[in-house]
């Protein structure tokens, strides 16, 4: 190939390049979306990270009512288990800890038993087991395990205090550190 | 979507799965494209594998040096196997240093070497627009075209399938014979360069986007600078190996 044709081939090379740029560079300005700043565009309720929690009101194990979206303005460690399940158990000493920790600086834990797969009695030997003080509550007709679509418990939320997931974990268990972790993360978010 | 699938008592992860299937596929492809190229395709292979390892160790690092209290207090956390306690852009840093190091320990050729990882990579992409598609992750804006699809509760762009069908397209310009510059490191800089150029084009479609001031997305930006950077190397190695062809030219017809 002679030299005049290679330089003319990288001249066409180079045109295609500089006009792909532009297209980019146009095309940038023109996707912008200047009311959206930070956060994802859709905050429709999903259990899902980045959507915001899906809504639920239950009973507890003392027999009040809780309700997510009552809970704003808190972090919010929604965990589903069930007392049969092995990981939940072995999670479950970590999350107390937690709570414990964190109670004070508006942190909730919110342990959702899945009690049509559960037995309130066993519920209640597992709280008084593991000295729980978190709110226990309870799906009677798993109408809360359908709405978070779970696949396999345990399952836990990690909301930040507008009511968006930030982190979702399927399965377990849930060390003392992760846990922790992901609690000071939200709190830093919040600052 | 099918991120799970339950094997007795086990959950797999499929969308991991499909990541891992991608990094086995793609591994064979770049040791042939190694011998194709007269590298050698076993240090090559180590060398992705000792910068994946690095990029994992030092995303636990990143995630631990952001709360270093509770990993001081709790190493043995530091072993979890949680892909959620990572830090991305700390993982990629030491990964491109090791990277780099191993590069020039080896005394590997750069330009070839980086050939010999584009169709590897290009194939990879592909099967991360997969794991996306099991997943459900980097999901479209609601919208109502007739191909929308039904996803976290509304109408969506299936951006999942535009990006795994992109990244095909850009696996085939790499793969085949397709008209494209010619120059050793330029089918790695050409895969750089049109993945930038997808995701300039597909994040608008996409629901996650992370947004700065000006309404201006976050991916879309890096994007556009990746490959912005990458069309200036085409263009620099492009003219620079022409400048060598006309002095060898010179220096055998004087």
């Amino acid at each position: 190939m002679t030299e005049s044709a290679s330089s003319s081939r990288k001249r066409r090379w180079e045109i295609i390049m500089a006009l792909s740029l532009a297209a980019g560079i146009l095309w940038t300005m023109f996707s912008r979306v200047p009311s959206a700043i930070g956060a994802p565009l859709s905050v429709a309720p999903s259990p899902r990270e980045g959507f915001l929690a899906p809504d639920f009101t239950l009973d507890t194990l003392d027999g009040n009512k809780v309700t997510l979206s009552g809970l704003r303005g808190k972090i919010v460690v929604v965990n589903l288990w069930a007392t049969w399940c092995l990981p939940c158990r072995q999670e479950t000493p970590a999350l107390e800890k937690a709570y414990e920790q964190y109670k004070d600086s508006g942190v909730v834990i919110l342990g959702v038993d899945l009690t049509n797969q559960d037995l309130v009695s066993d519920v209640e030997s597992f709280v008084q087991e593991f000295k729980l003080t978190y709110p226990i509550l309870l799906d009677r007709d798993g109408s809360v395990g359908y709405q978070y679509q779970i696949k396999g418990i345990p399952t836990t939320f990690f909301i930040n205090r507008v009511g968006i997931i930030r982190t979702m974990v399927v399965g377990g268990p849930m060390s003392e550190t992760f846990i922790r972790s992901k609690i000071e993360a939200l709190l830093k978010e919040s600052q | 979507m099918y991120p799970y699938l339950r094997l007795g008592p086990f959950l797999l992860q499929l969308p991991l799965l499909a990541l891992l299937a991608g990094l086995y596929i793609g591994m064979s492809l770049v040791e042939r494209e190694s011998a194709r190229l007269k590298l050698n395709p076993s240090v090559i292979g180590n060398m992705i594998f000792y910068s994946l390892l690095a990029g994992l160790v030092g995303g636990r690092l990143g995630y631990a040096l952001e709360f270093p209290g509770l990993y001081s207090s709790n190493p043995l956390s530091l072993l979890a196997l949680t892909p959620s306690t990572l830090s991305p852009s700390m993982g990629l840093t030491v990964g491109l240093i090791t990277f780099v190091i191993f590069l020039q320990r080896n005394r590997l050729p750069l330009r070839p070497t980086l050939d010999a990882l584009a169709p590897g990579l290009a194939l990879f992409m592909v099967f991360t627009g997969l794991a996306h598609i099991l997943s459900g992750d980097a999901y479209g804006t609601p919208t109502s075209v007739p191909w929308a699809i039904r996803l976290w509760n509304d109408y969506r762009h299936p951006s999942q399938f535009y990006e795994t069908f992109s990244a095909l397209m850009i696996f085939l310009v790499i793969r085949e014979r397709f008209p494209k510059p010619e120059g050793a490191g330029l089918n790695f800089l050409l895969t750089v360069a049109l993945s930038s150029a997808s995701r300039v084009f597909l994040e608008s479609f996409r629901g996650d986007s992370i947004f700065w001031p000006g309404g201006f997305r976050e991916a879309q930006v890096i994007a556009l600078v990746i490959m912005a950077i990458s069309l200036y190397w085409m263009r620099k190695w492009m003219w620079l190996d022409s400048a060598s062809e006309v002095k060898s030219l010179k220096g055998v017809n004087p």
